[in-house]
């Protein structure tokens, strides 16, 4: 199974040499892409300096779906099984990447998302505020899809070819994890959670903080909306 | 007697707004500053004008078809639609123009990856892909 490790990155440089580095020793036989999201810091310079990934720069900042996508689009034009989509901050674990791909490689999943939330809640935990806005999108996308994802905003996730291929037109641009979720359920896509540990951010700050936690929900809550009114894409 | 003059006055200078607003219009399509699709629902509106600034007892008929018992509130009433749709179609373009352009910068970062590691191929071996 030929993998790519996709890293959206904006404004990480503290960060990514040892993501990049962490990727690489663990899983040298994936290629690592670093997409930068038309960082200010220098983020796609000290990537292509560590020279064990490639490095997409964007010329300018699309935002977090944006920038993943762009990695969906190359993994499908070079013919990758699957890809896994990483954070450039530090907060996900390379060590946990085998139990993501699992699922695809038996074939028994299409997505699979790794959930802070396992069975031995185990990892780091978060603010107050955001624990509720995550189980809300929980409680709502669970009602809509009719099976139940208890982490939807987490943004470490794996991809089978063709889940792929659907992603590379069909993807939000700005906070798409919750919204992807009801789009790969209601076309059949088989989303399988396996539970995951993470850590506190490394360097950087969160995207989501202050009146932008506000518009994020609204913003979110509106696309699961639509996405749930939108007809099933049909697929060739 | 004044109450005619009167009427008759701000009808002069509805028609010579009406008039001018929809030359200037005209004039922004002619030189493609406004492309027509853009300018399509502009005209309308402002031959719409021209329409009830010359016809001025149809602005009653309409508001009377409307259930509406004070007629200048159904001109407010289509100056509101009006600009209500042409903001709609700016939304609707502005959703359009964002989606083609994430679509050329996304373009645009894989080809310049892809042409600097063809570059480096050439110097110093194979890229790591």
């Amino acid at each position: 199974m030929r993998v790519l490790f996709i890293v959206p990155a904006y404004n990480e440089a503290a960060s990514i040499a040892q993501v990049v580095a962490s990727l690489h020793e663990q899983h040298a036989v994936a290629d690592v892409l670093v997409v930068d999201d038309g960082s200010t810091d220098g983020t796609g310079a000290v990537a292509e300096k560590t020279g064990q990934a490639r490095v997409i720069r964007l010329p300018v900042n699309l935002g977090i779906g944006g920038a993943v996508q762009t990695g969906f689009k190359l993994a499908c034009r070079e013919g990758y099984d699957a890809a896994v989509q990483f954070d450039g901050d530090g907060q996900h674990l390379a060590s946990e990447i085998d139990s993501l791909l699992a699922p695809l490689a038996s074939d028994q999943a299409d997505v699979v998302i790794g959930s802070r939330f396992g069975r031995e809640g185990r990892g780091f935990r978060s603010t107050r505020a955001r624990q509720l806005g995550i189980k809300f999108f929980a409680m709502v996308n669970s009602l809509l899809i009719g099976q139940r994802i208890s982490d939807n905003t987490s943004g470490f996730r794996a991809y089978n070819a063709p889940a792929l291929r659907f992603l590379t037109d069909y993807y939000p641009v700005d906070y798409p994890e919750p919204e992807a979720v009801i789009l790969l359920g209601k076309n059949g896509f088989r989303l399988r959670e396996v539970p995951v540990r993470m850590r506190a951010r490394q360097g950087g700050v969160s995207s989501i903080r202050g009146v932008r936690s506000v518009y994020y929900m609204m913003k979110v809550f509106l696309g699961i909306l639509m996405g749930t009114l939108r007809p099933k894409v049909r697929r060739g | 007697m004044l109450q005619n003059v009167h009427t008759g006055r701000v009808q002069v200078i509805a028609i010579v707004g009406s008039v001018l607003f929809l030359g200037f219009i005209v004039e922004l399509i002619r030189k493609r500053k406004i492309k027509e699709e853009y300018g399509l629902l502009w005209v309308v509106f402002a031959v719409l004008f021209l329409a009830i600034s010359i016809w001025r007892p149809g602005l009653e008929v309409v508001s009377r078809l409307l259930g509406i018992a004070y007629a200048p509130a159904a001109f407010l009433l289509l100056l509101i639609v009006a600009v209500f749709l042409i903001l709609i179609q700016f939304s609707v373009a502005i959703s359009s123009l964002a989606e083609k352009n994430k679509k050329l910068v996304q373009e645009i970062g894989i080809m310049r990856m892809q042409l600097a590691e063809r570059s480096g191929a050439g110097r110093d071996g194979a890229p790591d892909a």
